[in-house]
C-alpha cells in the first residue's frame, strides 16, 4: 500500500459511521465516490455440514448454510469477498467437505477459507488442502491486510499419536468438554511464519486476522481457547488498529484487548449457550461481549445467522444478520475505542435471557 | 376499602368483557384512541359496503370480504375495479381484529391503517387519492349526520382517519369463535369433534408440527403466531431472480414507489413478501401466517391463492414446502419447513380437523 492510498484511506474513512448503524439492507453504503478504501465483505462460519449415510446428509444444517448463501447473495453494492470462519464439516470426512463447498459454489463472488478443527483432525486436513489450498495466508486488499492462521492446531506429539483411525482422533476433537481433547495453538512454526509476514506491514496498515477458535482465551473446556493466544497478540500489538475475527463459539462475543478488536461468528448450524450459564471451571467471557437473545427453540434457525462486515477507517463493523431474530450490529467506537452492540450495550436495553426452566 | 371497592370493579368489568367474547377466543383488543360505540360500528358497516368508494362505484370492502363468503371472495387473487387483478389472495375479516399487523406481509401496523389503502390502490378501488372518497360522503346527507354523531365533525373536517376508524370499529365486531373445535378443546364437549378431527388435533400439536406457527394456547387460541414466515410459496415465481428483483424493488422504494402499490402490481415484487416492507434479506418471501379459523370456508389458499383445497395444502407442508417431490426448494425458506412423512390418513385426518374450525352463524355480523 503507497504513503499515498494510506492517507488518502484514513482522511476519507470516516463518513461511513452513520450508514453502518442502518439496518443491514440494500442501502446504498456511504463509502462515498472518492473513498474506495471502505468496504465490505460477508463472513459465512460454522455449517457443521454432517453425512449421514451416503447422499444422506442432516438437513438442517444444510438449509442454514444454504439460507446463509441465499441472503448474502442479496447485498447490493456486492461485498468485495466472502471469508468462510471455518467448521464446514462435522468430522471432516471428503464428501462432507465436498458437499459444503457445493452449496457454496452458489456464492457470488470469491471465498476465503479458515480451517476448523471439525475440517482437520481427521486427516490433518489433507483434504481441506488439496480443495482449498494453504490453511495460513495473507494478502492485501484496499490498503488493509488480512491475515488468515490455522489456529486449531495442537501438540505436535498428541496429534501424531499412534491413533487405530484418523476418525479417533477427530472424535476427540469434536466434543465439549472431553477430558481427552487439548488446547487449540497457532504453534510456533505458524507465529514465526506471521512474524516475518507482518514485518513487511507498516504499522499503521489496518491489519484483519481471522482464525477458528478465538485468539483469546474465554473458557477452556469448551475449547473457546487459543493456548498461545498472548504470544500472537503480542505480534499484532505494534499495529495502530487489529481486528480478529473467529468462528467456532457459535455465538456474538465482543473484546477489545488494547489495539485489538475482537469478534465472534454465529454459526448456520447451532447456537451454543454462553459459557457463562455453566460453572464447572472459571469463564472468561469478554465484559463487552452482550449476549445475543434467547433462542425460541419454535424457530429452528434462531441464534444461527451470518455476517456483513463494515470495514471503515481500518475498523470492523459487524452486522448480525439473524433470521427469527433481530439483527445485531457491533460497531467500533471511535470515542470509546472498542467495540459495542449499537443498540443492546446499556444494560437496561438488554433482552434478559429466561431464568427459569 | 375504597381499594377493594374499584377491583371488584374491574373484576366486574372484566367478566362482562368475557361473556361477550366467544369461545376459544380472547378479548378483542380495542385501541385506545378508537372505542368501540354502537353508532360508531353501524358508520363502519356502512362504509364497508358502500362501493361508491371505488373508480367504477361496484367496488366495497364487501367486494373482496363478503359475509356470504366468509369475509373473502373465495377468488385465487382480488378483483378489483374493471376486474383488474392483484397478486394476493383477500384473507378473512373474521377474527382479523387480532393480528398485529395487517396484510400480507404486515405493512399496516393496525386495521384503522390498513382501510385507506385499498380505495387509492390502482388494482382495487382505483381512485387518484382518497379525495373523491371524501367528496361523496361530505355530500351524503345521512353520512354527515351520522358522523356528527360519532365524532363529532362537521362535513369538512371529515377525514380518512375518521372513516377508517369507523371502519375498524366494525371489523371488530367480525368475530367469531365457538367452533366444534373450541367446544371439544375449551368446552369440555368430548364428542364436539369426530373421532378423524380429534385424531387430526393431535397430528396438528404433534407430528404434523402446525402449531408452531398456527398457535393453540392454553385458554384460546387465534391459529396464528403474527409472524411472518417463508414457506415457499410463490418462490418459483423469483426463483433464480431473487437478486435482480429486490435490488429493482429496493430501487424503486428509494426512488418513492408505494409499497401498496407495487406488491399488488408487481407480481415478481409481490412474491418479496416481509422483505418489501423491512428491506431484511431474511425475511425474503416470508408472509404472516394467516388464521386457520374458518378455512374451510375460505378457499383458495396461501397468499397468492395458489392451492386450491386444504387437501392441497397439507400436501405441500407434507412434502416440505413444495407441490411435487421434483421440486426444487427456495433458499430462503424457513427453519422449521421441513418433509412431514404424512401417510394418507393422517394427511385426510388433518383436512378434517380445520374443518372443525368453522364457527355457527357467519352470517350475523352485517344485514347488509
Amino acid at each position: 500500500m503507497s504513503n499515498y492510498s494510506r492517507r488518502k484511506f484514513l482522511k476519507t474513512g470516516g463518513a461511513l459511521l452513520a450508514a453502518s448503524s442502518l439496518p443491514i439492507s440494500m442501502v446504498e453504503m456511504a463509502f462515498g465516490k472518492d473513498s474506495e478504501q471502505n468496504f465490505t465483505f460477508a463472513y459465512i462460519s460454522d455449517s457443521h455440514i454432517t453425512q449421514i449415510k451416503g447422499n444422506k446428509f442432516v438437513r438442517n444444517w444444510d438449509r442454514g448454510l444454504i439460507r446463509a448463501v441465499a441472503e448474502a447473495n442479496l447485498l447490493d453494492p456486492r461485498p468485495d469477498f466472502v471469508f468462510y470462519g471455518g467448521d464446514i464439516a462435522q468430522l471432516g470426512k471428503p464428501e462432507e467437505i465436498d458437499h459444503g463447498l457445493e452449496i457454496l459454489g452458489a456464492l457470488r463472488g470469491d471465498i476465503h477459507y479458515v480451517m476448523g478443527e471439525h475440517d482437520y483432525y481427521v486427516d490433518l486436513g489433507d483434504y481441506w488442502r488439496k480443495q482449498l489450498g494453504p490453511d495460513h495466508y495473507s494478502f492485501d486488499h484496499k490498503g488493509v491486510h488480512f491475515v488468515v492462521l490455522n489456529s486449531i492446531l495442537t501438540h505436535e506429539e498428541w496429534m501424531h499419536r499412534k491413533w487405530d483411525t484418523g476418525m479417533d482422533r477427530m472424535k476427540q476433537m469434536a466434543r465439549l468438554d472431553n477430558p481427552n481433547g487439548q488446547p487449540f495453538m497457532v504453534g510456533d512454526k505458524q507465529r514465526s511464519w506471521l512474524k516475518a509476514d507482518l514485518g513487511t506491514v507498516s504499522k499503521d496498515t489496518p491489519v484483519v486476522v481471522f482464525s477458528h477458535s478465538p485468539l483469546q482465551k474465554i473458557y477452556k473446556g469448551w475449547n473457546f481457547w487459543t493456548d498461545d493466544a498472548e504470544q500472537v497478540q503480542a505480534l499484532l500489538k505494534p499495529f495502530d488498529k487489529v481486528t480478529v475475527l473467529y468462528g467456532h463459539v457459535h455465538q456474538i462475543q465482543t473484546n477489545q484487548i488494547g489495539n485489538i478488536s475482537f469478534h465472534a461468528a454465529m454459526a448456520t448450524a447451532w447456537p451454543w449457550p454462553y459459557p457463562s450459564t455453566y460453572t464447572q471451571q472459571e469463564s472468561y467471557l469478554p465484559k463487552l461481549t452482550v449476549d445475543m437473545n434467547r433462542a425460541d427453540p419454535f424457530f429452528e434457525r434462531d441464534a444461527t445467522g451470518w455476517q456483513f462486515i463494515n470495514l471503515h477507517s481500518g475498523n470492523v463493523d459487524v452486522h448480525y444478520t439473524l433470521p427469527d431474530n433481530e439483527a445485531r450490529v457491533v460497531a467500533f467506537d471511535e470515542k470509546l475505542g472498542h467495540p459495542v452492540d449499537t443498540k443492546y450495550q446499556a444494560v437496561a436495553d438488554r433482552t434478559s435471557p429466561q431464568k427459569h426452566y | 376499602m375504597i381499594r377493594k371497592l374499584s377491583l371488584a370493579c374491574v373484576l366486574a368489568g372484566a367478566s362482562v368483557m368475557a361473556n361477550s367474547t366467544p369461545l376459544g377466543l380472547p378479548p378483542v383488543p380495542i385501541p385506545e384512541n378508537n372505542p368501540q360505540t354502537p353508532e360508531k360500528i353501524q358508520l363502519g358497516d356502512k362504509l364497508f359496503h358502500d362501493a361508491r368508494f371505488s373508480a367504477d362505484g361496484k367496488v366495497s370492502c364487501a367486494t373482496c370480504h363478503s359475509q356470504d363468503k366468509a369475509f373473502t371472495d373465495n377468488l385465487p387473487v382480488s378483483k378489483g375495479f374493471n376486474d383488474l387483478t392483484g397478486t394476493r389472495n383477500a384473507p378473512t375479516v373474521l377474527n382479523s381484529a387480532y393480528m398485529k399487523t395487517l396484510f400480507w406481509d404486515g405493512r399496516e401496523p393496525d386495521l384503522e391503517g390498513q382501510s385507506k389503502q385499498p380505495p387509492v390502490n390502482p388494482v382495487e378501488g382505483g381512485l387518484p387519492n382518497h379525495a373523491p372518497l371524501l367528496e361523496v360522503i361530505r355530500k351524503d346527507p345521512e353520512y354527515v349526520s351520522t358522523f356528527k354523531t360519532v365524532f363529532g365533525v362537521g362535513a369538512d373536517d371529515i377525514s380518512m382517519d375518521h372513516v377508517a376508524k369507523a371502519i375498524a370499529s366494525f371489523e371488530r365486531t367480525v368475530i367469531a369463535g365457538d367452533s366444534p373445535f373450541d367446544r371439544y378443546y375449551f368446552g369440555d364437549e368430548k364428542d364436539a369433534m369426530t373421532p378423524a378431527q380429534i385424531r387430526g388435533l393431535e397430528l396438528f400439536v404433534g407430528k404434523g408440527r402446525c402449531v408452531s406457527c398456527h398457535r393453540i394456547e392454553q385458554t384460546q387460541a387465534l391459529f396464528t403466531d403474527n409472524r411472518f414466515h417463508n414457506i415457499g410459496i410463490g418462490f418459483k415465481t423469483i426463483q433464480g431472480k431473487e437478486q435482480q428483483t429486490a435490488a429493482a424493488f429496493v430501487k424503486s422504494k428509494r426512488e418513492g414507489a408505494d409499497v401498496d402499490i407495487t406488491v399488488l402490481t408487481r407480481k415478481s415484487m409481490s412474491e418479496l413478501g416481509r422483505f418489501a416492507v423491512t428491506e431484511n434479506v431474511t425475511e425474503v418471501g416470508a408472509f404472516k401466517t394467516p388464521t386457520l379459523r374458518n378455512i374451510e370456508k375460505t378457499a383458495p389458499y396461501m397468499h397468492d391463492g395458489s392451492l386450491e383445497t386444504l387437501k392441497d395444502v397439507v400436501n405441500f407442508y407434507d412434502k416440505g414446502g413444495r407441490e411435487k417431490n421434483e421440486d426444487p426448494l427456495s433458499g430462503f425458506l424457513s427453519g422449521g419447513i421441513r418433509p412431514l412423512d404424512l401417510r394418507a390418513r393422517e394427511r385426510q385426518d388433518l383436512v378434517e380437523f380445520m374443518k372443525a374450525l368453522t364457527s355457527p352463524q357467519l352470517d350475523q355480523f352485517t344485514q347488509r
